[in-house]
């Protein structure tokens, strides 16, 4: 039985006054996918930001690879595995793709992912990394977002709503690959809108529901319908 | 058949045939709604399914292509944002942000005097009703600035409510609480309705919403796809599919 890779544990967030999360924890195995799922502000970006050190924690904490990483910042957390595909891509426009996917070696954990290896992961970039990201579509941008955390050769990859904006084709493409990385081994959270997309593509599944966990199970083991009332908050009084 | 010695009063609101691109992006194809005098009505929908488009086209910081927005029997389509809120319409924002020098009362003026124009006595008295009616009568003298999240909240709808609107439109003002501070706010959104102002409320948080709302209005890729009781709007197939994707049918 593999041990938890990440564990996060009572997690409170706060935005000034306005709580994000209530008391989340969550356990995602080595080598497993979770699928982070939930309404609109229901707290899944920020839980992943809280992951990758992006925002702070007020309380509760985030243990990764058996040590307390809850007050590393984020620089750390990419030097031990840790990588955020942040949600809008947010890559560097005026950069080509190839500087964009360089910035995210800059403190990388390993060297896993030697550039040949990625242009061989995303050939839809490999044939435009002399180009600045803002000329390429959307797919393709997002590939260079994904790319760029390849870099930093992550042990646990976190990816933001990375079908956002794309055709069904490209989200294909995308999710295909990140079937390639899971069977090299590395860990996978996904927030996907898409909750089929989601259950395929991940083992486990938690609902986030007004920033608590609302739901938290295996995708084997659960209904479409028990993530639908979970979704909706169907029998919170 | 017996008629009921009442006069039927005009639809708070009501929205006919509205669309709206922006260039080449068709927000809204064609969205129409109406809401009773008094009633509570929610808007949801997916990210990016154009609600809040909606609330500007209803407030007029966004002009429509076609179609007609009618405040309580006045079609209002031309008319700038200030007529509009002099007119009945009143708006919270989804980060309140008072004017936190100011106090909680000075705050609730500037929503009457500003808003709705009023000056004086009245502007005074509708300010401290607005402030009675949503439980802050009490923190009147209080800096707004040290108010804390809840509060802010109920001062951000007392500032609205200064204008004495017909028609209130809540943008996601339910996210952030604990518990018990989220029944708070139901109860107090509850008085202001109750108290005879229409509502038309964007929301995520659907469990306090529906505390509220009978009847919820779902937007899905510019239009209109589903508009009755709360219980039967979620349940239905094509809502769930717009939130989930293609996997829930």
């Amino acid at each position: 039985m593999s041990a938890p890779l990440l564990e996060v544990a009572d997690l409170d967030v706060y935005y000034g006054d306005f709580q994000a999360l209530f008391a989340v924890s969550m356990s995602v195995l080595r080598g497993g996918a979770t699928a982070l799922v939930g309404a609109n502000g229901a707290g899944k970006t920020t839980l992943l930001r809280t992951i990758a050190g992006a925002q702070p924690a007020a309380s509760g904490g985030v243990r990764y690879d058996g040590s307390d990483i809850t007050a590393a910042p984020p620089h750390r957390r990419i030097a031990r595995g840790i990588a955020l595909v942040p949600e809008g891509r947010k890559l560097f426009p005026s950069l080509t793709v190839e500087e964009n996917i360089q910035v995210g070696a800059a403190a990388a954990a390993s060297d896993a992912w030697p550039l040949d290896r990625i242009y061989g992961a995303f050939p839809m970039i490999a044939r435009r990394r002399r180009q600045r990201a803002f000329t390429l579509s959307g797919g393709e941008q997002q590939a260079v977002a994904i790319a760029r955390a390849l870099a930093s050769g992550p042990s646990l990859l976190l990816l933001d709503e990375i079908s956002l904006g794309l055709a069904p084709l490209v989200v294909g493409e995308l999710y295909e690959t990140l079937a390639g990385l899971r069977s090299a081994g590395a860990t996978l959270v996904i927030v996907e809108q898409d909750l089929r997309r989601a259950m395929d593509t991940c083992d486990h599944l938690v609902c986030l529901l007004e920033g608590r966990v609302a739901l938290s199970a295996p995708v084997s083991g659960v209904s479409r319908d028990e993530v639908v009332a979970a979704y909706f908050g169907e029998g919170r009084s | 058949m017996s008629e009921p010695a009442e006069v039927a009063r005009p639809p708070s609101l009501v929205v006919a045939d509205v669309a709206k691109s922006y260039g080449s992006l068709s927000v809204f194809s064609s969205v129409s709604l109406t809401v009773a005098a008094g009633e509570a009505v929610g808007i949801v929908g997916p990210n990016g399914a154009g609600k809040t488009t909606l609330l500007d086209l209803l407030t007029g910081t966004g002009r429509c292509d076609s179609g007609r927005v009618v405040l309580a029997g006045r079609d209002v389509t031309r008319l700038p944002p200030p007529s509009r809120a002099r007119m009945g319409l009143g708006r919270t924002f989804q980060v309140p942000r008072p004017l936190g020098d100011l106090t909680v009362f000075e705050n609730a003026l500037v929503g009457a005097m500003r808003a709705a124009g009023l000056r004086g006595r009245a502007a005074y008295g509708a300010a401290y009703e607005a402030l009675v009616l949503t439980g802050m009568a009490g923190q009147a003298n209080r800096r707004a600035g040290s108010l804390r999240l809840l509060d802010r909240k109920r001062l951000e709808l007392a500032r609205a409510l200064a204008l004495r609107p017909r028609v209130l439109l809540l943008d996601e003002i339910a996210g952030g609480l604990s518990d018990p501070e989220t029944e708070a706010l139901i109860a107090t959104i509850r008085d202001v309705n109750a108290a005879g102002t229409a509502i038309v409320w964007v929301e995520h948080v659907l469990r306090v919403l529906t505390a509220v709302v009978t009847r919820l209005v779902c937007l899905a890729g510019g239009q209109v796809i589903a508009d009755g009781p709360a219980s039967e709007v979620l349940a239905s197939d094509a809502v769930r599919t717009a939130f989930l994707g293609g996997g829930v049918l």
